[in-house]
Parts: C-alpha cells; sequence; structure tokens
C-alpha cells in the first residue's frame, strides 16, 4: 500500500507542478504559436528547434497542439540528474529522455534509445544544438543525432521550431524568467530523403529553423 | 453629494459610453456591409478593430467605477505589466538585463502601485523618479556586462517612467483629496480616459474625413493638421459638456480638454517615434489587429502626469 499512495503523491504533485509551469510560462512570456504550416497528422514526429534556454522545454510543451502530445524533451542526463529537483522535473514533469552527452564512444546507445520511444508512439523535442546557446550567433552548428534518426525513420516528419526570446526571458544560468513575450514559430516538416548526403541534411535543417526566426520575412 | 447621486451620475456615465459604443459598433457593421461588401477594407477594418477595443476599454472602465479603488489599481497595475513587457520585449534588452528587468518587473511595478493604493503620495510621485532611478544602475553593475551600459540603462528606466510611472498617475487620482469631491475620484480616471482616448478616435475621424496636410510624414503619416485642430476642438467640446462629473466647471473642462488632448497628441508622436526607431509598426498583439496595449495607451501615458498636477495644484487641498 505505502508505494501506491506514494506514487499517487508523486503524480499529483507532478501534474500541480505541470500546471503551475505551464500557467506561469503563459503569464510571464505571454507564449504565442506561429504555424506556417497546416495542423499535422496525428502520428509521432520529431521538433527540432534552437536551444538558449531551460524554458524553451516550458515554451514548446505550451504550444505544442495536443494531437502531439506526449511529447518527449530529449536532454542531457549530466544535468538533468544533477539535482533532486532537476530529477523530480525530468523524470516526472518534462517526462525528459534523458541520453549521455558524455560518452561519445556509445553514440548508438542513445540514437536506439530515442528510436524506441518513436516506435513506441512518442514525439520527441530536440535541440540539435546539443547545448543552450549563449554565443550571440543565432544557432550553433546542429549534431547530426537528427540525420540519423531521419535515416533511420524516414517516414517520420521532423518540424522545425524557432522560439524567440526565451534566451532574453530566461538565460542560461538563471533559474527563473522575467517578462518579455515569447514565440515558437512551427515550420513546415522535412523528411530525410533517401542516400542524401550528412552534410547537406544539416545544412538543410539548419536553414529552416533559421528561416523562422521573426523579421526574416519567412514566417506569415 | 450622497450615495445615491453618486451611483446615478455612474449610470449616466455609463450608460452614456455604452450608447456611444452601440451606435458606434452599429456605424461600422453598417460601412461594412454598404462599402466593403464583406471584404476586406483597410479603413473601415481598422475603424471597426478600434471600436472593439474601444469596448474593451469602457468595459475595463465599468469596472474601476463599479468595483471600487482596489481593483482600479489592480487593473492598471496589469496594464503597466503588459505595457512595460512590450516595451522591454521590443527594446532588444541584451540577457545580461535579466537582473534589472527581473528587478524592475518584480519589485518596482507592484511597489509603486501599492504605494498608490496606501495613498502614500509623497512617496509614489518620487519612488520611480528618484529611487528607482537610482537603484536600477547600481543593480546593473552588479552584473558582470558592461557593454553599452548608459544605451541599456537609459533604455530601462525609460521604460519604467512610461509604462509603469506615468500610467500609475491615473490610479493615483484616486488619492488626492478635493473639497466637495470626496467619494468621487473615479470620475477623474473616467472623464480623462473618455477626453483622451476620444480625442484619438476624433482625431482620426477628422483625418479621414479632412486630412490634407500631413504633421510628421516621417513618423506617423495618418496624423495631420486638419485632423489634430477638428478633433482636438472636438475633444475639448466632449470634455467641456461631461463637466459635471467632475470638480471642474464648463470653462475649466474644456480648457482641461485641451491641455490633456495637445499633450496626448505628443505622446502618440513620441511613442511612434521609438516605434520608428526599433523598426516595427505596432508595440505588440496583445488586441487582435490592432496592435499592442502600448498603443493604446500611448495619448494616455503622457497626459495623465500632466492631468494630476494640474488637478492637484488647483483643485486638491
Amino acid at each position: 500500500m505505502p508505494e501506491r499512495v506514494d506514487a499517487l503523491t508523486t503524480r499529483c504533485i507532478a501534474r500541480a507542478l505541470g500546471i503551475a509551469i505551464r500557467v506561469a510560462t503563459h503569464a510571464v512570456t505571454g507564449v504565442r504559436a506561429i504555424r506556417s504550416a497546416a495542423p499535422m497528422a496525428d502520428r509521432p514526429r520529431v521538433y527540432f528547434a534552437n536551444h538558449a534556454s531551460h524554458g524553451d522545454i516550458a515554451l514548446i510543451r505550451a504550444t505544442l497542439p495536443k494531437s502531439a502530445r506526449p511529447s518527449r524533451p530529449v536532454a542531457g542526463s549530466d544535468y538533468w540528474d544533477g539535482s533532486a529537483l532537476r530529477r523530480f522535473l525530468a523524470r516526472h514533469v518534462f517526462d525528459v529522455l534523458r541520453i549521455d552527452r558524455t560518452a561519445a564512444w556509445i553514440a548508438t546507445v542513445p540514437l536506439n534509445r530515442m528510436i524506441d520511444a518513436l516506435d513506441h508512439g512518442d514525439s520527441l523535442i530536440l535541440f540539435p544544438e546539443g547545448t543552450r546557446n549563449a554565443s550571440g550567433a543565432p544557432l550553433l552548428p546542429f549534431k547530426c543525432g537528427l540525420f540519423y534518426l531521419g535515416q533511420s525513420r524516414p517516414a517520420i516528419e521532423l518540424v522545425p521550431v524557432w522560439i524567440d526570446n526565451a534566451g532574453r526571458a530566461m538565460p542560461k544560468g538563471r533559474w527563473f524568467p522575467v517578462p518579455i513575450l515569447c514565440t515558437v514559430s512551427f515550420g513546415a516538416p522535412l523528411r530525410a530523403e533517401a542516400g542524401e548526403d550528412k552534410a547537406a541534411f544539416m545544412r538543410r535543417a539548419e536553414a529552416a529553423v533559421l528561416a523562422l526566426q521573426p523579421g526574416t520575412g519567412a514566417t506569415p | 453629494m450622497n450615495d445615491e447621486s453618486l451611483l446615478q451620475t455612474k449610470q449616466l456615465l455609463l450608460a452614456g459610453a455604452f450608447s456611444v459604443l452601440v451606435v458606434a459598433s452599429v456605424v461600422g457593421a453598417a460601412l461594412k456591409l454598404r462599402f466593403a461588401r464583406g471584404r476586406s477594407h483597410t479603413v473601415i477594418d481598422n475603424l471597426n478593430s478600434r471600436i472593439k477595443a474601444w469596448w474593451v476599454m469602457v468595459l475595463l472602465l465599468s469596472v474601476s467605477l463599479l468595483a471600487g479603488p482596489t481593483v482600479t489599481v489592480v487593473l492598471f497595475a496589469f496594464m503597466s505589466f503588459v505595457a512595460l513587457r512590450e516595451y522591454t520585449t521590443l527594446c532588444a534588452t541584451p540577457p545580461a538585463d535579466h537582473t534589472v528587468l527581473a528587478v524592475m518587473f518584480y519589485a518596482v511595478l507592484p511597489l509603486q502601485y501599492v504605494l498608490i493604493l496606501g495613498g502614500w503620495e509623497r512617496l509614489f510621485e518620487v519612488f520611480i523618479p528618484v529611487v528607482a532611478f537610482l537603484l536600477l544602475p547600481i543593480v546593473a553593475c552588479i552584473g558582470t556586462d558592461r557593454d553599452r551600459f548608459l544605451g541599456r540603462i537609459a533604455t530601462l528606466q525609460w521604460g519604467v517612467m512610461v509604462c509603469v510611472y506615468c500610467l500609475s498617475f491615473l490610479p493615483a487620482l484616486l488619492a488626492l483629496d478635493i473639497a466637495g469631491f470626496e467619494g468621487r475620484n473615479v470620475f477623474l480616471i473616467a472623464w480623462l480616459v473618455i477626453v483622451v482616448q476620444g480625442g484619438d478616435v476624433l482625431q482620426y475621424i477628422w483625418g479621414k474625413l479632412l486630412g490634407k496636410r500631413r504633421i510628421a510624414p516621417v513618423l506617423s503619416p495618418s496624423k495631420t493638421l486638419e485632423g489634430l485642430v477638428g478633433g482636438v476642438a472636438t475633444a475639448t467640446l466632449l470634455g467641456a459638456s461631461l463637466y459635471w462629473v467632475t470638480p471642474f466647471t464648463p470653462l475649466q473642462s474644456g480648457l482641461m480638454s485641451l491641455l490633456v488632448c495637445l499633450v496626448g497628441f505628443g505622446g502618440g508622436l513620441v511613442m511612434s517615434a521609438i516605434k520608428r526607431d526599433r523598426g516595427v509598426k505596432d508595440w505588440g498583439t496583445i488586441i487582435e489587429g490592432h496592435g499592442g496595449m502600448l498603443d493604446r495607451l500611448d495619448s494616455l501615458v503622457f497626459a495623465a502626469p500632466v492631468f494630476y498636477l494640474a488637478v492637484r495644484h488647483w483643485w486638491a487641498r
């Protein structure tokens, strides 16, 4: 019995935290979704976005259409296992798919776990820059996990996402947001093409994300 | 003034405002039907979205007339929050400003409205121009990034002044002590909002009907001399005709209207200049098809402090 009570308490706390984070995200950032393509079919897909803030996860979750849930953010276990609170958030609130960023020699293991999640019916939220970008440049060069993911599941839609202003609302190193209006722009989905060159695909993916920046004229 | 006549005045004012809105909405819909025939039409659609924004404004005004001072102050604190958020978003504050922004939004803004709610006028009149003015740059020094320090801090100080300090003079009218006007201060807020915003609309209408000579072709191409003169003149008549909700005589009420409309016109120009500077057309997207909170409040934030000071100087004890 105690375990069941514990599990229930955990679920309640996680649910309450999830709602609190959602409400706070809307209240502070007034987040607005900008969709350039029609709402997409009901199936697992991969969202890949620029990454400047931990707020990114809350912002994407607040703007994803209901049909896209459950969507699991993919993020480094070195960070999300770092403290009890982060572990709780990762496990029970955001349902983060934690991968080991430090062990480059087993790079296929994280990839297989992402593929398993997709096959299980979950959508994924990917930040292919690999880390939060505080460089001042709009985008860091993408890591190639997205390419391998696309090649091994070519039917999956890869949706480019630009998250605007998250790095100003909650920069790296800060744990609470300040009120800056944020937008999340969803672009038209890409697909990996058979036999496509890796470098060419990465360029295509980066360009698709960059084109969604407000003020570049590419958004509606 | 007894409670009954107070309530009657409120009802009369609101009934007047709602009737004007109903007429405006009917005219707007008729124009749309007659001239645009259901298709999109820049001028008529703009007119209709202005009328929509006015419905929201009059509803908010009714809330503050009927619900009492605390709700009114909270309402204006919320409007300050939305306006300041539009301002900081547009002014491209770098991530290094996080701490200063946190102090602005989470300490300075609420404290200013707490001071107003408490009626501590000695404090709320100087809190932002003195205390926050000095505190914000000190806080900014704690950070590590001092690039473009003066420009960044001045931008933020300007934002707090316009979006919090100036706007807070509207609810601050509640704290004035005017002989024979006890319990009726909320009418000063209603009067100012109606005259200044009405002045904006009347300038727009006169400009659309007769406008030829542009006053600021670069900053604000839709502002014309004919619009300004016609709009300010009719808004002055409107203000004078509403003297019965104020402590003013009809003549004083007209002169006050003239003053706040001219200052409000200047405010509209200044806020347009800032938008030009930032390369945008609207401050935000909070009002559908119609820009942000600051697009509606630009004239009011400039008129409010001037009106407050004039009333305090000549009418308050």
